[in-house]
């Protein structure tokens, strides 16, 4: 799809790039098309030792250990591996972020055209989500679709979008045991759809393809669930799951809405499954706990700020999942750190 | 976890009705025929029963006017709508199979993007054999589709999924749209095929249309009723949506799944958009109270059958939307005279089953 953002300016939106691998020369420029236009913040995994390889030609900052170091002081919070893009989002200074993992590169969609993802993004952001009534033609503001007889007029107008949660062709975001049983399985299905994710209904959110309204749910997106044996592979991480669980309950709690499906991107391959078995088994076990949780969690009516919501969040997890797993409580500490490094640093925009 | 191997999908032609309402002629189920003609078809005669509906050839059916609907309802057949499609909920009451496939007669076959023509049976069917997964979405949509599984962070314990009692169509061309958004989009066609399959989650309430769905009759069918439309009556082209809403309900309660999305089939008829309006009109403003009326639901826990929650929520329709319009009394006691006319007309094996002898033909094959 090649259709211009005219909902957006593009001084607005930050694409940021957590570095898990120092070459990024053939990632960037494979999604030069579409990212040069925009400023990048790409953070180097603080545990790289090497130079990062960035080419030519883009409007970017880098930020690597040291000045996450300096910036986020002594605290609980670790910005290693996958985590480290939260750092990306903390420094940002514009509405909009959209963020891809770097083993990620540019999809076709059905015609052939490269998929433009920071314009599908800003079209998903910037068109009201419809929460509370299912639309079965999907999004009602793409072109050529509308609401469905039997959809009732006062929702119509919508809810703002806070979250855009895009998909992956090639290698689709599957746990470990999956792509481990069928390990030549591929997605090539492109689904031609957004849809909104209706209210209270529970979602695992992928970081791999994402973008957000920073001023609205900035506070919600953090780095606070980390495994025993988290490692450098998807497979080996639960954190963008588990804060994607909290920014779903922030999200129905102030009325904002999630919408998922289009764009996609082609995700590449990058370790074997078999060998993250047995790391990511234990996210695997720990999923199965904070379901029932999330499903009951109803925040207060008086919170009405994201970051409040956080906090909150943050004390039924202390409560409730803190003995059922130490890594909860971390999480818990985490989540009220995030939101103390939010209000220091993050809160500012241009 | 899902499986991959593709096994062929089983005709259910045993199993299966294919329940269509008619009040001009049924020409269209001779694209369906490849399709179609394994199957028993219930033929629901609308409007003057005097007129005779020619069935082509080949195909093994029964067929019900009003005349039949008054002989073997009695006073019951008060409750099924005349001068509407509703009255197709008459056909999922006589049915005696496991599974119903309605569809309009102007919906016709579609062909998906490559051109080939699209089994939209075989499809549903498909659809309905598979679990639903209502607690939890799917990312990657129906995650038992083949080249499909549910993704990363999606809990094992949920993986089972639900037994699946509603597959809802789409469509493409004329898209199912109200009489405002027809008369300020007189000239849209839904020519987006989206190729997928997804569980409305549990809580979540849709607007169903009748034209192209499946449902597993065994598990929900008494919720099926299509509700009083068209002729007497306040209102049209809201039967499904209330059928919709009182089987979602229900689904939720019992633990059931509905899926929406393919298969998709062609709507060739662009109704009259000013004879819909005031068919709707009151529709229109009736359901802001009636969609908040649905989401705030709760069904006691003894209500353990499809038939006991349709008379609660009868109950509550009577109580709650009395006061909104005079209409939602009568329809409530409709909602009660259809479960009682359900089941009578399904009783357990071994009894007499002589009053449902259709007016029709029953053709030998």
């Amino acid at each position: 799809m090649s259709h211009s953002n005219i909902y957006i300016k593009d001084d607005e939106i930050d694409i940021v790039i957590g570095a898990l691998r120092t070459d990024l020369t053939a990632f960037l420029n494979d999604w030069r098309p579409v990212f040069s236009r925009f400023h990048l913040i790409i953070v180097k995994d603080p545990d790289l030792k090497e130079e990062l390889k960035i080419p030519e030609g883009f409007n970017v900052d880098i930020y690597t250990k040291s000045d996450i170091d300096r910036l986020v002081g002594s605290s609980s919070i670790l910005f290693y591996g996958y985590s480290c893009r939260y750092f990306g989002f903390l420094v940002s200074r514009n509405k909009y972020i959209v963020s891809v993992d770097d083993d990620c590169f540019p999809a076709k969609d059905k015609d052939g055209s490269l998929v433009d993802i920071v314009a599908q993004h800003a079209a998903n952001l910037t068109t009201p989500a419809t929460p509370f009534f299912f639309n079965t033609l999907y999004d009602p503001y793409r072109k050529g679709a509308d609401f469905v007889r039997g959809y009732p007029f006062s929702l119509r107008s919508g809810v703002q979008c806070a979250l855009s949660c895009g998909l992956w062709l090639n290698l689709a975001d599957y746990d470990a045991p999956t792509q481990a049983l069928k390990p030549e399985q591929r997605n090539s299905r492109y689904v031609d759809a957004v849809l909104t994710v209706p209210a209270r209904a529970l979602m695992p959110m992928s970081g791999i393809n994402i973008a957000f309204d920073r001023e609205l749910v900035g506070p919600a997106l953090f780095p606070a669930l980390r495994l025993a044996g988290e490692g450098k592979l998807r497979w080996e991480t639960m954190e963008d799951i588990w804060s994607g669980m909290c920014a779903k309950v922030v999200c129905d709690h102030l009325g904002f809405g999630v919408k998922s499906g289009l764009p996609y991107v082609w995700r590449t391959e990058r370790g074997n499954a078999i060998d993250s078995l047995r790391k990511e088994w234990e996210g695997v076990k720990l999923m199965e706990e904070v379901v029932p949780f999330f499903q009951a969690l109803r925040l207060k009516r008086t919170t009405v700020k994201a970051e409040d919501c956080v906090i909150e969040v943050a004390k039924e997890v202390k409560e409730q999942l803190g003995k059922v797993d130490p890594v909860f409580g971390r999480a818990a500490e985490a989540m009220v750190d995030w939101v103390r490094l939010w209000r220091a640093v993050g809160s500012s925009s241009s | 976890m899902a499986d991959s191997k593709v096994a062929p999908t089983p005709l259910l032609k045993d199993e299966l009705d294919i329940v269509i309402p008619t009040i001009r002629n049924l020409e269209f189920l001779e694209q369906w025929r490849p399709y179609f003609q394994p199957y028993h078809l219930i033929i629901v005669q609308d409007g003057d029963p005097s007129k005779t509906i020619k069935v082509p050839e080949g195909f093994d059916y029964e067929l019900y006017n009003r005349n039949d609907i008054n002989r073997i309802l009695g006073p019951k057949a008060s409750c099924i709508s005349f001068k509407d499609s509703a009255c197709r909920c008459f056909g999922f009451m006589v049915s005696k199979k496991k599974y119903i496939f309605t569809i309009d007669d102007d919906c016709f076959v579609a062909k998906d993007p490559s051109g080939k023509e699209i089994n939209a049976l075989e499809q549903h069917v498909k659809n309905i054999l598979s679990p639903s997964t209502p607690f939890f979405f799917n990312t990657l949509y129906d995650p038992y589709r083949d080249g499909a599984d549910f993704v990363r962070g999606y809990p094992f314990s949920l993986r089972e999924g639900v037994p699946t009692a509603v597959s809802h169509g789409l469509w493409l061309n004329i898209p199912d749209y109200d009489a405002p958004t027809q008369l300020v989009k007189p000239l849209e066609r839904n020519t987006r095929y989206v190729d997928a399959v997804l569980t409305i989650p549990k809580g979540t309430l849709f607007p169903m249309c009748g034209m192209n769905l499946t449902f597993n009759r065994e598990l929900i069918g008494p919720a099926m009723y299509f509700g009083l439309m068209g002729d007497g009556q306040p209102i049209g082209r809201y039967d499904d949506m209330w059928a919709g809403w009182c089987t979602k309900v229900i689904c939720d309660h019992l633990g059931y799944g509905v899926k929406t999305g393919l298969p998709y089939i062609w709507h060739s008829k662009a109704s009259n958009p000013f004879v819909n309006l005031k068919k709707e009109y009151k529709g229109i403003y009736w359901q802001e109270e009636l969609i908040p009326f649905f989401q705030a639901v709760t069904l006691p826990k003894e209500c353990t059958t499809v038939p006991k929650c349709y008379i609660e929520l009868s109950k509550q329709v009577k109580a709650k939307l009395g006061k909104v319009d005079d209409y939602f009394n009568k329809l409530a006691d409709a909602m009660v005279t259809w479960i009682e006319a359900w089941e009578e007309l399904n009783l357990p094996a071994g009894k007499s089953a002589e009053s449902t002898t259709a007016n029709g033909p029953i053709p030998k094959k």
